[in-house]
């Protein structure tokens, strides 16, 4: 039970690479790369749990007691909101190729037209 | 570890799955905010409610909009 | 190569990664074991060093803020590189797409009134919160970031409610422009000024206040929250202008959004 969220998160990335790998739609594609991105949030969290442990926020706690690690909890929470951005990005290269080929199945989209 | 942590974990594993099986597009959009209402339920049993806030707004809200003001551009006139 | 050759080459790699990550796993000191010292340390001094009573955002824009302004950077970026990949080609004009005749003729059904009056309802509590949790960074679990965002979702509230003339109006790309500008700049300018006052860069020379976690202490971490907030809530509203008017040109329907 000690690595159970450690399993979830290796479970996350090969199901999500599994999904691109055998998809037929541009649009699934990008979907299933968010996936794999939301498992290193799982992953950040799960390193820095700790049993017992309560959020970080000290307006009714002192400063010596037991509270979760805050570091990987700001690097997550940066990520999430970048990922976004960067996925509307990936989401208009998706547009732009349908506009120029026809189509989103990648396995049609092989070689690069200019 | 308790309960809770271990089921919520669980249903992040069987929604992961479920986004990938989706095929339809619109479809797809749903499971998507599904998933992201349950990750941010994920990371406020994992103490922190910054994180939850982020993945609440971003991951079940403004990224499945996104994902359907593409996938109305893209689709073929009937 | 066919797709069963693939998928039997997917699942060769897959096992290796698999191997890879049970290896790394089992050297990790287990779940709700954390031991570093990195997070105990923080928690005992940031009152004393920020008097922000919010590790997290304290982490995010002072002790780590370089990480930050990067990040910032990358979503700067991505709306900019969204407007370039989505510009107008030559020889695409507005109302010139093919579909156009097609599209005149379909029946597009009326938004709902219920839509409308809630839509019309949540915008200003909408921006309200957003607001909030932009200017309280120090204090609560909030922050510019997750303040930005909803900031953008009281936006696209108003698209939802009226026409997208409406919309169009209220969001002038000019403005945007110049907001998303000033809050990434403004994140910088304000690392650099630490410079000039020949401190380290991103040093909190602010005075702190004296009550921990109120609204107005922790010196550079509430501007510095406020320029996020700003500058996320820009860029998200130019990512969705962005895809809502690249429906309007290919529909080639002036006047109706992509309902």
């Amino acid at each position: 039970m000690q690595v159970f969220p450690f399993l979830v998160v290796a479970w996350i990335v090969i199901v999500g690479l599994y999904g691109v790998i055998t998809s037929r739609d541009l649009i699934h594609q990008i979907v299933c790369l968010i996936v794999v991105q939301s498992s290193t949030y799982v992953l950040l969290l799960g390193v820095g749990y700790v049993t017992g442990g309560a959020a970080p926020y000290l307006f009714d706690i002192s400063a010596h007691a037991k509270t979760v690690d805050p570091v990987v909890q700001a690097l997550a929470l940066t990520d999430v909101v970048v990922e976004a951005a960067v996925t509307a990005l990936l989401l208009s290269f998706a547009v732009q190729a349908h506009k120029r080929f026809g189509t989103l199945d990648p396995h049609e989209l092989v070689s690069l037209k200019g | 570890m308790d309960v809770l942590q271990v089921t919520v974990l669980v249903l992040v594993a069987a929604g992961a799955l479920l986004v990938v099986r989706t095929r339809d597009r619109f479809r797809l959009v749903l499971v998507l905010s599904v998933y992201g209402m349950l990750l941010a339920i994920l990371f406020f049993v994992f103490q922190a409610p910054d994180v939850t806030l982020s993945e609440l707004t971003v991951g079940a809200i403004a990224l499945p909009l996104i994902l359907l003001l593409t996938i109305a551009k893209v689709r073929k006139p009937e | 190569m066919t797709p069963r050759q693939r998928l039997w080459l997917f699942a060769l790699g897959a096992a290796g990664l698999v191997a890879c990550y049970l290896w790394a796993f089992a050297g990790l000191p287990g779940f709700g074991n954390y031991p570093g010292p990195y997070g105990p340390a923080i928690m005992s001094r940031v009152i004393a060093q920020t008097n922000a009573t919010g590790a997290v955002s304290a982490i995010n824009f002072e002790y780590r803020g370089f990480d930050t302004v990067g990040e910032e950077f990358i979503l700067f970026t991505a709306a900019a590189g969204m407007s370039v990949v989505l510009r107008r080609l030559r020889g695409e004009r507005e109302g010139q797409s093919s579909p156009a005749p097609e599209a005149a003729s379909r029946e597009r059904p009326a938004t709902s009134s219920s839509v409308r009056v809630v839509s019309l309802l949540l915008v200003g509590p909408t921006a309200v919160i957003g607001w909030w949790l932009a200017t309280h960074a120090q204090t609560n679990p909030s922050g510019g970031f997750q303040g930005g965002v909803i900031l953008a979702t009281a936006f696209f509230l108003v698209y939802l409610s009226g026409e997208f003339i409406v919309f169009r109006r209220l969001r002038p790309d000019a403005v945007l422009d110049v907001a998303e500008a000033v809050g990434a700049g403004g994140f910088a300018a304000v690392g650099v000024t630490a410079l000039a006052l020949s401190l380290p860069y991103l040093y909190n020379y602010l005075p702190l206040g004296t009550i921990p976690g109120a609204v107005s202490s922790s010196g550079t971490i509430a501007l510095i929250s406020f320029l996020v907030g700003i500058e996320v809530a820009a860029a998200f509203v130019l990512i969705i202008g962005e895809l809502l008017d690249q429906t309007l040109l290919r529909r080639g329907v002036h006047g109706e959004g992509s309902s």
